[in-house]
Order: C-alpha cells, then structure tokens, then sequence
C-alpha cells in the first residue's frame, strides 16, 4: 500500500468514526450520519484494487458497463425503499437493507473462494468462509426477520428436539468449513462450497423462526453486527482495510448495542435466542386466574377528557398499538390542546416501546412532539407519585406491574414505566385483547384504572374534540 | 498474512464498543440504521470482484453483489437521515 493510500484509509477510517460519535447524541446524530455517509463517498471515489491500481482509471470494460448500471439500481431500490416506507415499518426496512448487505458479503467472499487457479492460504480461506457463512445467515435472517415484523409466521415456530437439530446443522456447517479451510483447491471443493452457502442459508432460517416477533428488534440488531464482521473478513479476503475498520467498527458496537437492548428488556441475549419467548400460554393462563372475578371498569371520552383537564400533571405512555393506529399526530394534537390549559405534559418512553428501541422516539418526533418532552423509564419513574392522571395509549407489556410482583410471569424483572403509581390511570385500548408477551395485564384491573376501549385514533380525535369544548 | 491488518482490526473492536457506549435508548433504532449503513461498504467488495470478472457466472453473481451493496449503503443512509430529520428541539 502506497502512503498516499494511507492516508486517505486513516481519513475515511476517521470519518466513519466521528461519525456514529456524533450519531450517539441527538443533537449531532443527523450530522453524524451526514458524516459517516461523507467517508463513504471519499472512499468510493479513492477505490483501489488489491494490486494497488485505482479502480476508476482501469480501461472501461462491460464489467464497469454492470457496476454502474448495478449502482444506479441499487441505488433506486434503496432510495424507494427509504423514501416510502411508513416511519412504523421502518424496523423491517433497516432488517431488509441488513439482509442485502449479508448477501453481498457472502457473495463477494464466494467468487473469491471459488476463483479458478489460485492458491489460497489457510487465513484467507478462513476469512472468506467465515464471510460466506456469517454473510448468508444474515441474508436469510433479516428476511425472516422482515416476514415476522409484516405479520407473517408472527408466532414463535417450534418442535421438539429444535436446538439439537440446529445444533446438529451446526456441526456439519463448521465441519465442512474446517475441511474446506484446509482443501481449498480440492476437487470436491466447490461442490462442498455449495453445500456450505445452501445450508448456511437454512441456518439463518432456522435460527430466526423459533424467536417471537417481539424481539425481532434483538435479532436484527445482532445480525446487523454479524453482517459488519462479514464485511470484516471480506475485507482480510480482498485485503481492504477501509472494509476491515468499517465492519469491524459496526460487529463491535452492533454488539454492544445488541447487549445493550437486552439489558432493557432484563434478558440475557441467549434466554432471547433460544427461548421461543411467549410461545406457551401457561404462565399467562396461571395469571388470568388470579384476575377471576375482577373486571375491568370503562370509561367514556368525555369523562377522561374532564379527568384530563383538571389533572396538574398528565403522563403519556404512548406504545406500539398508537404506532399502528397512527395516531402520533392525534396525540401530539391532544398534549398540545392540554398545555394551553396550563397542564403540565410529559411522554413517558420505555427503552423498547414499539417495535426497537427508540422507534417510539421517531414516531414521536415525526408528529413534531419536541425531544425534550420526552422523558427516559429511569426519570419519569420516581416522579409517578405525582401524576393526576396517566395516558396509557396503546401500550400494555410495558407498564404491567407483573414484571414487578409475579414471579410466575414471563415478564417478571422487566423494568417498567410505573403507570399504576399515579393518581389514576386512563388505558386507551382497541380491546382485550394481551400484548406481545401473550400475558394478562394486572394493571387494567386495579381500582384506579379506567379503560376506553375503540381504536386508538378514533379514541383521540373524540378525547380532544372535548377538551376543545371544555 | 500481515500482523498489521491483525492489529488494525483488534483496534477497531474497541473503538466500536467505546464510541457507542454512552449512548441514550432514544438513539437506538437511529444507531443500528446508521451502522448498517456504514457496512454498505461491501458494495466496493463487489465493485472489486465484478470488476475483474471472468466468467457470465462470475459477472451475474458480482452483479448481484453490486446491486445488494448499493441498496444497503444508499438506503441505509437515507433512511437514517429521514429518521434523525424529525428531531427537533421545542419550538421557542
């Protein structure tokens, strides 16, 4: 590598850093991308081959004809994709562009793999192996991934016996690829290749099936960082260092931010994984029974709207089922007619409200609900105490007290928005419908707790209709 | 092998976890898009390999690698961007 070259990897290496550094803080994360996407350029238009030739100069041959009509291309799926999708599906959306990016790594390692006449050493089989397995179990998870988060095969998928069998193809994944790490240019080896992409493709099937659409956002998170050390590798194979830092930089904080998501849900990263959450009814069944006899009390839009306009202090526990109904704009609407009578309004934001952490954020944000009302678990917490009145819009794992007081429930230890502490509490709901979890919710059966059942919208729109009148 | 690039790479490790280990739960959803965009950088991976294609086989296959590295880096980027283009502080 030339120093020139050099220069210009520490460059593009900088930016991308000072980049997600920015992304970090809300004030600078539009800037940070900016940067990070700035690096991205450079390094486009300073590419070098492996030999040390720049890749533009080279004579114009049908293989640029293919990379730039495959640009343009790509580039027209992706801006598409960026531009139309609904801010709530916007979890998928990062799950399929995810996915792309696994599958090119698998295929750039495989060409390399595969190139006739060559000897490659055992580090470098070993990298492009390690590409093409990571890379493809990306491809194929994100997709299921991206099914699970559109509704389809929603539910855990199991059977009996599930983690010895993935375990077995496991097995014969890392065997094939320890044999093929050492016979490289045997004859069989391609064939044996081929085997290893087919059956790396069932294994990010597989992997992904078993886990509930509720922690899709784990799943798409770690297979976010698997891509970027799929890029890594592919990086050793092609002796790239720019793709070396760069997918190194997003497997380590991928990573992290994986743990990270975790840690909000109080679940360690393997229970996520292989415990085919909310799959069984039984916990949820055992729950039901201490609610028999109880009953839920409703509440008509006038009433809460007169519950709301004498209240000092209104909290919003706004959750995914405000997200569907896209009622963000209502809800902005309705905290902004409450502070003109002097109400003080604050939005309560569980770390995993929604569908990914912080996607309650940009929903919010989308309905011009300024950043600094929203307030994190952590602070809004202690003060619940004090609240007149709590909006639980369209929420329901998130702020049930039986992640505090049931053992037995699934969900015991998840931290949660205390909603039941406050004065009392209002729970807009389409119906009785339990939430991701598949667990009764306690909270709608204690004495403070008023439910108004309808579609969240429709709720809304009537809620500040009467506040207006009032 | 070069035991630079072995170094370079144990680095990185640890500038990942650092650079984001402060970050609010509010930034999550923006960071992992944001990160996703940045291993976009496979598009030049395969800019590489379709460049020196021999074979229609090799050419097909890097082609397809260019148009997945291409939706992943641009989409990727541009999504985060429309996400972070809604923060906004209160209006004074």
């Amino acid at each position: 590598m030339s120093p020139t070259n050099a220069y210009i990897i520490i460059g593009i290496s900088a930016l991308f850093i000072i980049g997600i550094k920015l992304l970090a803080s809300p004030k600078t994360a539009r800037l940070g991308n900016l940067v990070a996407a700035g690096g991205m350029l450079v390094a486009l238009l300073t590419l070098h081959k492996p030999t040390g030739d720049y890749v533009w100069s080279q004579n114009w041959s049908i293989n640029y004809t293919l990379i730039a009509i495959g640009l343009v291309i790509g580039l027209i799926i992706g801006a598409t994709g960026a531009y139309s999708v609904k801010m709530t599906s916007m979890p998928q959306m990062v799950a399929l562009f995810n996915g792309v990016g696994g599958g090119a790594a698998a295929l750039v390692a495989s060409l390399e793999f595969t190139k006739p006449d060559r000897h490659i050493t055992t580090f470098l089989a070993v990298s492009m192996l390690f590409a093409t397995l990571i890379g493809s179990l990306s491809f194929s998870g994100s997709i299921i991934a991206f099914l699970k988060l559109e509704g389809k095969f929603e539910k855990p998928y199991t059977f009996p016996g599930q983690n010895i069998v993935n375990g077995l193809v496991l097995l014969v994944i890392l065997g094939l690829c320890g044999w093929l790490a050492f016979h490289a240019s045997a004859h069989h080896a391609s064939t044996a290749f081929i085997v290893l992409f087919s059956l790396a493709l069932c294994f990010g099937v597989a992997m992904v099936m078993p886990i509930g659409g509720a922690d899709m956002p784990v799943v798409i998170s770690l297979l976010n960082s698997f891509t970027g050390l799929a890029v890594a590798a592919d990086g050793f194979a092609i002796n790239n260092l720019a793709m070396v830092v760069a997918g190194t930089l997003v497997g380590s904080s991928g990573t992290l931010l994986t743990l990270l998501m975790c840690k909000a849900m109080n679940r360690p990263v393997s229970n996520v994984l292989f415990g085919a959450f909310g799959s069984s009814g039984g916990s949820g069944a055992a729950g039901a029974g201490d609610l028999a006899g109880k009953t839920v009390k409703p509440i008509q839009a006038d009433e809460a709207a007169l519950l709301l306009v004498y209240a000092q202090q209104v909290v919003i526990v706004p959750g995914y089922g405000m997200a569907v109904a896209q009622a963000q704009h209502q809800v902005q609407e309705l905290s902004e007619e409450l502070a003109e009578r002097g109400v003080e309004v604050r939005f309560a934001i569980h770390p995993v409200a929604g569908r990914m952490p912080g996607h309650m954020n940009v929903l919010l944000a989308e309905a011009n609900v300024p950043y600094d009302q929203l307030c994190e678990m952590e602070a809004i917490n202690p003060t619940m105490d004090r609240v007149d009145v709590c909006l639980v819009i369209g929420a329901n794992d998130v702020v049930n007290p039986a992640a505090r007081e049931d053992k037995g429930s699934p969900i015991y230890g998840m931290p949660i928005i205390e909603a039941d502490h406050a004065k009392s509490v209002i729970v807009m709901k389409r119906s009785m419908a339990s939430g991701f979890a598949g667990i009764e919710n306690h909270l709608f059966y204690k004495d403070n707790t008023r439910m108004l059942f309808g579609d969240a919208k429709a709720s809304l729109n009537a809620l500040v209709a009467q506040v207006k009148a009032s | 092998m070069d035991p630079n690039i072995i170094f370079i790479f144990i680095l990185a490790i640890f500038v990942g976890i650092e650079v984001i280990s402060k970050v609010p739960s509010m930034l999550h959803t923006p960071l992992m898009s944001g990160t996703n965009a940045i291993h976009g950088i496979i598009l030049f991976g395969g800019i590489l390999v379709l460049a020196d294609a021999a074979t229609l086989q090799e050419q097909a296959l890097g082609f397809i690698a260019v148009v997945f590295g291409s939706a992943n880096v641009f989409g990727g980027f541009m999504v985060t961007d429309r996400m972070l283009q809604m923060f906004k502080k209160a209006k004074k």
